[in-house]
C-alpha cells in the first residue's frame, strides 16, 4: 500500500473523493460539518426570538390586535396564508433538487435540468414572497426598530432569507455548469453538496414556520 | 470508520449513491411533507380560531407540542431521505445530530432561564 | 467551497519541489507549513503587542493614584490586552501548531482544503490588523473583552471603539470557522494508512476536539455580535432595557460561546504537553484512552456551564445550583488528565530539556489555576470573588500558566522541525526560570489583592486600601516577564543567525514528524507512512534496535502538490471589506458592503473554477 506510485497519487487527490481514511468525500464531510455549525447559528437566532416572545412593549404584535396610545388600530401582523404558500414552495424545492440530483447521478440530463430549474424557481418565489412580506409589514407599521418582535422577527427570517439567496446563487451556478454539460454523473457531487445546503435551509424553515408563524 | 479504500486513479470513486432511494420514494416523502404542513396549518386554525367548542377545545391546550411534533417529523423526513442520512455514512449523521442536540438544549435552557427570570421580575 | 482538482498529474510531474521564495510566494502559498509559520509570526507579533499593553497597565498600577494612564486609555488597553491575547495570540499560536503539525502527525501531505487554509489565515490577519488599527483613531475597544451590554450601546459608547471591536471579532470568527471545518475534515479524512482514530497522537486528538468546539461555539458569538451590530447600526433594541430588551441576553449568548472558548484556548495546550511529556520521560503517554475521553468530556461539559460566569446576575437558586454542579463536574476529567500526566513522568527516564521544563511548569501552574477555578464554581464564593483580582489571578494561571507555558513548550519542542535550527538550551532554561518567577510574582499576589477587595478593570486605587505593596510586587513581576520574553527573542535571533543543522529527530521523538528532514520538504513525506501503533517512530526504532538514519532530502518529482493561489487572499480581502463596509455605512452608504461583496463573489468564483 505504501509504494511510491501510490504515495505520489495521494497528494494529487487532497481535495477529491477517492482516497480518504473514512472513505467519505472530504467536500461532502466539510459541508456536513458546516451545516452542523450552522445549527448553532440558527439556534441562537431562534433562541433570541423565543426569549423575546411577548416582551414587546409596543405593537404591532404577531398574533394580537393592538391599539396604540394615539388610538391607531393595528391588526395582527402575520399573514399565515401567504407564508404557508412560501413554506410549501420551499418544501417542494427540496423534493425537486433531490430529483435533479437523481438525474445528475444517472446521467439523465433532461431530468437534471428540469428539476434543478424548478428548484431555482421555487427558491426565487420564496425570496419574492419574503420581500413582499417584509415590505407589507413595513407598510403596516412594523420595522426592525419598532419593537422586539420586529427586531427578532426580521433578524431571524432575514438571515434565513440570506441563506436562501446564497443557495439560489449556488444552484444557478450548478445549473449553468449542467447546461454547459460540465456536470457528468461522476461530478454529481458538485450538485449533491449544493443540495445538502439547500435542504438544510429548508429544514431551518421547517422549524421557523411553526415557531414564528403558528405558535401563539 | 477506518475503511481503507484502495481506489486507483480513474476508477469511479467509492460512493453510496446506489443506496439512495429513487424518485418514487422522494415523491412519496414529498406528499407526506405536504400533508404534514397542511396538518400544521389545520392545527393552528382549529386549535386557535375554533377553540371554543368541539375538537378545537380539545386541541387548544396542546397546540404547541403538536406543532413541534409535526415540525420534528418533517425535519426528520427531510434529513433522513432527502439529505440521505438514512442511507449514507453514520459519520454524517453524527456531525449533524450532535450539534443539533446541543442547539436544542441551548434553546431550551435559554427559554427556561428567561422564563424563570421573568417570573422573578414580574 | 473547494472544487474538484482538475489539474493533471502529467503536467505537474515535471515540477521539482524547489522552495519558492519572495513575498508573492508567501501571499499565494497553500502549503500548510508556510501558513503555519505565517500564523506563528503574526500571532507572536500580536502577543508582543498584547504583552506591551499589559506592561503599560502594570506600570499604571505600580503606584496608587497614578496618572500615567488616563481612565479611558486604561479601558482601551485592558480591553485590547484581553481581546488580543485571546483572539490574536493564543488562538492563532495554537493555529500555528494545528497548521504545521496536524498534517505531519497524521502522515498527510497537506490539509484537506489547502486554499481554504490560506483563506483562513488571510481573514485572520486582516481582522487582527483591523482591530489594532483602532489605535490609530484613538478609538480602541474599551468595554472589556466580553463587551457587556449595555456598556456597548450607542448611548454609552457613541464612538468608533465598539464598532472596531465587533467588526474585528466578526472577521476573526470567519477565519476560525473556515479553519475549523478544514482541520475537522483533515483529521477525519487524511490520516495515513493504519492511523486509526485511537492511534492518533494526543495533540491531534485535542486539536480535533478543539475544532468541534470552534464549530459549535463561534456561531453563537456571531449571532450575539450581529444583534449588537443591529442595535448600533440599525436601531434595534435587542439589548436596550427601555424598549424591553435584556442586556442579560448578551451575557448568555456571549458565555455560551465564551466558556467553550476557554477550552478552545486550553485543549491544544493539553495536547502539546501530552506530546512533550512522554518524549522526555521516554515512556508512552499514560492512560491514552482516558486522556481522549476526558478531553472530549471536558469539551462536551463546556457547553453546559456558561452561566457560572453570571452568578452575580441573580439567576435564582435552581439555575445557580445546576451551573455550579456542572462546573464542579469538569474538575473530574481535568483531574484525570493531570494524574495521567503525572503518571506519564512517573518512573520515566526524565530528560530535563527546555520543552520539558515548560511542560512541567505547565502542570504546576495549571493545577493552581484549576483549583481557584473550582473555588468560584460555588456561587456564594463567586459572589465574593467575581469582578476582583482573584478572578484575574485565576484565568491568568490557566491561560498564561496553562496555555502560554504549554505553547512555549511546544515552540521549543518543535522549533527544530519547523526551522531546521535548534534553540539554545541554556537561554531556554533562563527563559523558563524568568518566566516562572515573573509569572508567579505578577499573578500570585493578585489572589490576595482580589480577596482584599481590589476590583478588576479600575484604572487606579488609593493608598489607604493597603494594596500598594501587592501591586508593586505584581508590577515587578511584569517587568521580569518582560525580561523572559526578551530572553526568548534573543534565543530566536541567535538560532536564526546560527547554522541550519538541526537533525531530523533531536529528541528521540515518537511521532511521524520526526521521521522526515528538518525542516520538512513541501510534500512532507516522500512516501506516505503506514502506521501500526500509537508511537510509530519508537516502534520503528525498537525494531531496528537503534536510532533511524538521517532521512535524505529527495527531489519529490512526481508528487503532485496543490498549486499556489492568489484567490484565497483576494476573497479574504472581500470578506474583510464587506464587514468593514458595515461600519462605514454612515460614510459610504451601502457601497462599501456592495464593493466588498462583489470582491468576495469574484474571489469565490475564480477560486471555485481555478484548476488546483
Amino acid at each position: 500500500m505504501a509504494d511510491t506510485a501510490h504515495a505520489a497519487h495521494v497528494g494529487a487527490h487532497l481535495e477529491t473523493h477517492s482516497e480518504t481514511s473514512t472513505g467519505l468525500d472530504s467536500r461532502k464531510l466539510a459541508i456536513w460539518t458546516f451545516i452542523g455549525s450552522e445549527c448553532l447559528f440558527f439556534a441562537s437566532l431562534i433562541g433570541t426570538y423565543l426569549v423575546y416572545r411577548g416582551r414587546s412593549l409596543v405593537g404591532p404584535f404577531p398574533h394580537e390586535e393592538w391599539v396604540s396610545p394615539a388610538g391607531v388600530h393595528f391588526e395582527p401582523i402575520l399573514e399565515i396564508k401567504l407564508v404557508t404558500v412560501g413554506t410549501a414552495l420551499l418544501l417542494f424545492s427540496s423534493l425537486f433538487v433531490v430529483l435533479a440530483l437523481n438525474g445528475a447521478q444517472r446521467g439523465r440530463r433532461g431530468q437534471l435540468l428540469t428539476w434543478l430549474g424548478m428548484t431555482i424557481l421555487c427558491g426565487m418565489f420564496f425570496i419574492g414572497m419574503q420581500v413582499y412580506e417584509f415590505t407589507h409589514f413595513v407598510h403596516k407599521g412594523l420595522t426592525i426598530k419598532t419593537n422586539l418582535f420586529g427586531a427578532s422577527f426580521f433578524t431571524l427570517t432575514g438571515f434565513h432569507g440570506t441563506h436562501v439567496t446564497i443557495g439560489v446563487i449556488w444552484l444557478i451556478t450548478v445549473f449553468i455548469l449542467a447546461l454547459r454539460r460540465k456536470l457528468p454523473p461522476e461530478k454529481a457531487l458538485n450538485l449533491e453538496i449544493a443540495a445538502l445546503y439547500w435542504h438544510f435551509v429548508d429544514v431551518v424553515w421547517v422549524v421557523i414556520f411553526p415557531v414564528v408563524y403558528l405558535m401563539k | 470508520m477506518d475503511a481503507q479504500v484502495a481506489a486507483t486513479p480513474g476508477t469511479t470513486p467509492l460512493d453510496h449513491d446506489h443506496d439512495h432511494p429513487g424518485p418514487a420514494v422522494y415523491v412519496k416523502i414529498g406528499i407526506i411533507l405536504f400533508i404534514l404542513t397542511a396538518l400544521e396549518v389545520a392545527v393552528y386554525e382549529v386549535g386557535y380560531n375554533h377553540a371554543d367548542a368541539g375538537f378545537g377545545a380539545v386541541l387548544h391546550p396542546v397546540v404547541v407540542p403538536v406543532l413541534l411534533l409535526l415540525s420534528a417529523c418533517k425535519f426528520a423526513l427531510v434529513a433522513m431521505f432527502y439529505m440521505h442520512l438514512k442511507s449514507d455514512s453514520r459519520l454524517f449523521s453524527g456531525v449533524f445530530v450532535f450539534p443539533l442536540v446541543i442547539a436544542a438544549v441551548i434553546i431550551c435552557a435559554l427559554v427556561a432561564l428567561f422564563f424563570y427570570l421573568h417570573s422573578l421580575h414580574y | 467551497m473547494a472544487t474538484t482538482v482538475t489539474g493533471d498529474l502529467r503536467t505537474q510531474a515535471a515540477h521539482a519541489h524547489a522552495e519558492p521564495t519572495g513575498l508573492w510566494s508567501w501571499i499565494t502559498t497553500v502549503d500548510h507549513k508556510r501558513i503555519g509559520i505565517l500564523y506563528g509570526a503574526s500571532a507572536f507579533m500580536f502577543f508582543l503587542i498584547g504583552g506591551l499593553e499589559a506592561l503599560l497597565l502594570r506600570i499604571q498600577l505600580g503606584r496608587p493614584d497614578n496618572t500615567f494612564l488616563s481612565p479611558d486609555a486604561y479601558n482601551q488597553l485592558f480591553t485590547m490586552h484581553g481581546t488580543t491575547m485571546i483572539f490574536l495570540a493564543v488562538m492563532p499560536l495554537s493555529a500555528m501548531f494545528f497548521n504545521f503539525f496536524i498534517p505531519l502527525l497524521i502522515g498527510a501531505r497537506d490539509v484537506a482544503f489547502p486554499r481554504l487554509n490560506a483563506f483562513s489565515y488571510w481573514v485572520f490577519i486582516l481582522g487582527g490588523l483591523f482591530l489594532n488599527a483602532s489605535f490609530l483613531f484613538h478609538a480602541a475597544p474599551n468595554a472589556g473583552w466580553f463587551g457587556y451590554a449595555n456598556l456597548t450601546s450607542t448611548q454609552y459608547s457613541p464612538g468608533l471603539n465598539i464598532d472596531f471591536w465587533m467588526i474585528g471579532l466578526q472577521i476573526l470568527g470567519i477565519a476560525s470557522l473556515a479553519a475549523a471545518v478544514n482541520f475537522f475534515v483533515t483529521v477525519l479524512n487524511l490520516r495515513a494508512p493504519g492511523m486509526k482514530l485511537m492511534r492518533m497522537p494526543m495533540f491531534v486528538w485535542m486539536s480535533f476536539i478543539t475544532q468541534a468546539l470552534l464549530l459549535l461555539a463561534f456561531p453563537v458569538i456571531t449571532v450575539a455580535l450581529i444583534l449588537l451590530m443591529f442595535d448600533r447600526f440599525f436601531g434595534t433594541h435587542f439589548y436596550v432595557p427601555s424598549a424591553g430588551g435584556d442586556p442579560i441576553l448578551w451575557q448568555h449568548l456571549f458565555w455560551i460561546f465564551g466558556h467553550p472558548e476557554v477550552y478552545i484556548l486550553i485543549l491544544p495546550a493539553f495536547g502539546i504537553v501530552s506530546e512533550v511529556l512522554p518524549v522526555f520521560s521516554r515512556k508512552p503517554l499514560f492512560g491514552y484512552a482516558a486522556m481522549v475521553f476526558s478531553g472530549a468530556f471536558i469539551a462536551f461539559l463546556g457547553f453546559g456551564v456558561w452561566s457560572h460566569h453570571m452568578f452575580s446576575t441573580g439567576m435564582g437558586p435552581i439555575a445557580d445550583t445546576v451551573f455550579s454542579l456542572s462546573t464542579m463536574l469538569i474538575a473530574i476529567p481535568t483531574g484525570v488528565k493531570i494524574f495521567n500526566w503525572i503518571g506519564t513522568i512517573w518512573g520515566g527516564s526524565i530528560q530535563l530539556k527546555t520543552p520539558m521544563y515548560f511542560a512541567l511548569g505547565f502542570i504546576a501552574m495549571f493545577i493552581m489555576g484549576g483549583l481557584s477555578g473550582v473555588m468560584h464554581a460555588s456561587p456564594p464564593a463567586d459572589l465574593q470573588q467575581t469582578d476582583t483580582y482573584f478572578i484575574v489571578a485565576h484565568f491568568h494561571y490557566v491561560l498564561f500558566g496553562g496555555s502560554i507555558f504549554a505553547l512555549t513548550s511546544g515552540a521549543y519542542y518543535w522549533w527544530p522541525k519547523m526551522f531546521g535550527r535548534m534553540l539554545d538550551e541554556k537561554i531556554g532554561k533562563i527563559h523558563f526560570w524568568l518566566m516562572l518567577i515573573g509569572f508567579n510574582l505578577t499573578f500570585f499576589p493578585m489572589h490576595f489583592a482580589g480577596l482584599l477587595g481590589m476590583p478588576r478593570r479600575v484604572y487606579t486605587y488609593s493608598a489607604e486600601t493597603g494594596l500598594t505593596w501587592l501591586n508593586q510586587l505584581e508590577t515587578v513581576g511584569a517587568l521580569v516577564l518582560f525580561l523572559a520574553i526578551a530572553a526568548f527573542l534573543y534565543n530566536i535571533l541567535k538560532a536564526w543567525a546560527g547554522p541550519r543543522n538541526a537533525p531530523a529527530d533531536p529528541w528521540n521523538g515518537a511521532t511521524l514528524e520526526w521521521a522526515i528532514p528538518s525542516p520538512p520538504q513541501p510534500f512532507n513525506f516522500a512516501e506516505i507512512p503506514v502506521v501500526h501503533s500509537r508511537d510509530p517512530l519508537w516502534e520503528l526504532k525498537r525494531e531496528r534496535g537503534g536510532p533511524l538514519p538521517e532521512p535524505a532530502r529527495v527531489s519529490g518529482a512526481g508528487i503532485h502538490m496543490p498549486n499556489p493561489s492568489f484567490w484565497p487572499a483576494l476573497t479574504a480581502c472581500g470578506v474583510a471589506a464587506m464587514l468593514i463596509g458595515v461600519m462605514l455605512l454612515p460614510k459610504l452608504g451601502p457601497w462599501g458592503i456592495i464593493a466588498g461583496g462583489a470582491l468576495l463573489l469574484f474571489g469565490v468564483f475564480n477560486w471555485a473554477f481555478e484548476p488546483a
